[in-house]
């Protein structure tokens, strides 16, 4: 369980590292708001040829009713249907994936993301439909490439490279940049058994990148250790971007794929709902999370649309981390789709463990102090000083954006607006860090 | 990147990526099996020959001192069944293993696309090379039991080959069918010991037929007899009956057990074949 916890804390951080990559290519060219990289891009990205092509992908897995998988049971019900029910985990799926794109693959747990990306992968094999694929791919799936635990990490890398369609020469060739880069040299000789959970996924992932492949299929979770292997991994990023390379990131965490991706694509009960502007498949995904509680009625859409968020230093500097200490300011833009009467944003700051650590609110007021409404195509634009001193960790900010108290409509109810890392060198207990002045004296 | 075409994705199967990727995997994975299992315990590779050894001790005790089968009919009688129970470990260690292999791998077999059929290949390889060993002590032995070498030890690669194509085939049968039919692990383990008494590895045919004609014409249909029959004749006693003439029971048994030898072959294939594809999905 602490492994898992581990795990999924390394990948969180990955996947700042992941938007700081997509924030570095853009510097200084563009300043814009986080939404706004990669749709410069997204026209162009789309003009590419096809590198990945499913049409009408269907996948069916039949589920055993027992689990006992004995013979006698298998003779006691000969017909399948009796012994199996069918899961429809993927129905009608195409899309095309282009070259140089970075493409999210969004949903909730269970909706067919891991499947899919199986089914590109060539692990799994579709039902119905056509998938094609060109040149060669790097699967990371499951946090793994599929080391052999009992294994020293040569021979995982040999036979790892080997897997994915190297000649043993080749892989052989690559081991010296793998081990450098998941900075294991040390433990070359280890078994893997003996690697902790952190240093097998920096293995992995090294291993992964390293196999230089067209394109990679990047299942959920990018874990890897410390802060500066996130910054070698974000610059292989920057470079596969750069080389024009493919990258298909299932991932369950919206920052990412808001800041990072090109397209988006939203899967529900193996059924794909949505295709196209990241923002749009994050506010879809969101609404599926939270059901009707996210959005007023059954409108596709809901009223307000959130234009961008970031933060920055009291002096306007933009960072995407504040450094632990420094009081820091919270910036959002949000547009109306309709008139919304004297609108609430609410602000909620949660740890890691989703316990808030500080709310905040803010009304709209017109130059007389009046509440004011926001009319339909009108831009309301926030910035919160958070003067407390958040000890090191990661944060989240939810919004919940609603009408005029008594009066209005939920519009938006605790959607993740953003997420960043408070660094600091030491861990501290507690939720803030407290200046206290301690006087101490010893009595004789 | 320009210029890759789109290509049609099927799937895995038991011989996607091509011969030469499978061969250089199954090579990579049976050499680090067998490095593993010497280089992981502090005798190495004196245990993998202790157990043929300290069985041959026992056997050769029982069956020359305590049954006194053997001893006075059979020609070189301790070698021969020396050779049979290496011979038969091969057949027993490469089909046991390879039952849960498929299911052992399911790590790789779950994350990456290669040829499944990489797995039942290279588990039969690792039994090789720990049967190639095995055999080397075998010669020691033939020479020291005074076996004269004779041109037919030429043809032992046969043999072994007959010997791993038949391991090969029970192999992928096995080891594709046990993600979805966990009992076969159990059920093999029993049958493979029934097998080593059905074999002629402690006895030979012509002996058997002497004591029992109908148990004789059984042993007969076993695939593997013919194997163990050509072996004893090629490498330890040219007297000896070929497969198939009057001694052994004749022609019909013998060309009954070629074909059941055929027939698993192929039943190995056909299964492996059609299982491979959906082999990740059952794991």
């Amino acid at each position: 369980m602490d492994d898992e916890n581990f795990l999924l804390k390394a990948s969180q951080s990955m996947q700042h590292a992941l938007q700081r990559a997509a924030f570095g290519l853009d510097e200084g060219e563009h300043h814009g708001p986080i939404e706004s990289a990669p749709k410069a891009q997204r026209a162009a990205v789309l003009q590419a040829p096809p590198v990945i092509a499913v049409q009408d992908l269907d996948k069916s897995f039949w589920i055993p009713r027992r689990a006992a998988r004995s013979i006698g049971f298998q003779l006691r019900h000969p017909s399948r249907a009796a012994r199996y029910r069918e899961l429809r985990s993927l129905r009608g799926i195409s899309f095309e994936v282009h070259q140089g794109e970075f493409f999210g693959i969004v949903g909730r747990n269970g909706s067919g993301k891991s499947t899919l990306l199986k089914i590109l992968a060539s692990i799994y094999r579709a039902d119905a439909g056509r998938v094609r694929v060109a040149g060669r791919l790097a699967p990371f799936i499951e946090l793994g490439v599929g080391l052999n635990p009992e294994l020293t990490a040569r021979e995982n890398v040999v036979l790892g490279g080997v897997m994915m369609g190297l000649t043993r020469r080749e892989a052989a060739r690559r081991l010296d940049a793998v081990l450098e880069f998941a900075e294991l040299r040390d433990f070359v000789d280890l078994k893997l058994k003996n690697y902790s959970s952190g240093m097998m996924v920096r293995l992995a992932f090294a291993l992964m990148v390293q196999m230089d492949a067209d394109t990679m299929l990047i299942d959920e979770v990018l874990a890897v250790g410390d802060a500066s292997f996130a910054e070698k991994c974000l610059e292989v990023f920057r470079q596969r971007r750069r080389a024009g390379k493919t990258v298909v990131l299932v991932t369950h965490d919206m920052m990412t794929v808001q800041s990072f991706c090109h397209r988006a694509m939203l899967l529900h009960d193996g059924e794909q709902r949505f295709l196209g502007e990241p923002e749009e498949a994050v506010l879809r995904y969101y609404r599926l999370n939270f059901g009707a509680e996210t959005a007023v009625g059954g409108d596709e859409r809901p009223a307000i649309k959130l234009l961008d968020t970031w933060l920055e230093t009291l002096d306007g500097e933009r960072i995407e981390n504040p450094p632990h200490g420094r009081p820091f300011r919270f910036h959002l833009g949000a547009q109306a789709r309709e008139l919304l009467p004297e609108p609430i944003f609410s602000f909620q700051l949660v740890n890691v463990d989703e316990v808030a650590v500080c709310g905040f609110s803010a009304a709209l007021h017109d130059d007389d102090g009046e509440p004011r409404s926001l009319r339909a195509g009108e831009t309301a634009r926030l910035a919160i000083e958070i003067p407390v001193a958040l000890v090191p960790g990661r944060y989240s900010v939810l919004c919940t954006i609603a009408g005029r108290p008594g009066g209005g409509d939920t519009v938006l109810h605790d959607v993740r607006v953003a997420e960043f890392l408070v660094m600091g060198s030491e861990p501290r207990p507690g939720m803030v860090s407290v200046h206290s002045e301690v006087h101490a004296e010893v009595l004789a | 990147m320009n210029g890759v075409e789109l290509q049609d994705v099927h799937g895995p199967s038991a011989l996607s990526g091509g011969w030469r990727r499978m061969w250089e995997l199954c090579l990579l994975i049976s050499v680090t099996d067998f490095k593993r299992n010497y280089f992981g315990t502090a005798l190495g590779y004196l245990w993998s020959l202790m157990r043929p050894l300290l069985l041959f001790v026992v056997l050769l005790e029982v069956f020359t001192h305590v049954l006194r089968i053997g001893s006075g009919t059979i020609r070189h009688y301790p070698v021969l069944l020396l050779f049979n129970i290496v011979f038969f470990g091969f057949f027993q260690e490469a089909t046991v293993t390879a039952v849960g292999s498929v299911v052992g791998y399911e790590g790789i077999v779950r994350k990456t696309q290669f040829p499944r059929l990489a797995i039942p290949v290279s588990v039969v390889l690792t039994a090789l090379y720990n049967l190639l060993l095995n055999l080397v002590v075998v010669i020691v032995f033939l020479f020291v039991y005074g076996v004269t070498p004779t041109w037919t030890w030429i043809l032992l690669p046969v043999l072994l080959l007959l010997m791993a194509v038949f391991a090969l085939g029970a192999s992928m049968f096995l080891s594709s069918l046990y993600p979805r039919f966990r009992d076969i692990g159990i059920i093999w383990t029993v049958f493979v010991t029934a097998l080593f008494y059905a074999t002629p590895v402690l006895f030979t045919l012509d002996l058997a037929r002497s004591h029992s004609r109908a148990l004789a014409r059984l042993i007969a249909l076993n695939p593997l007899t013919p194997v163990f029959e050509l072996a004893r004749r090629w490498i330890i006693d040219p007297t000896a009956p070929l497969p198939g003439s009057a001694a052994t029971g004749g022609l019909g048994p013998f060309l009954v057990s070629v074909a059941l030898f055929v027939a698993i072959c192929a039943l190995g294939v056909w299964t492996f074949r059609r299982e491979a594809p959906r082999i990740a999905e059952q794991l």
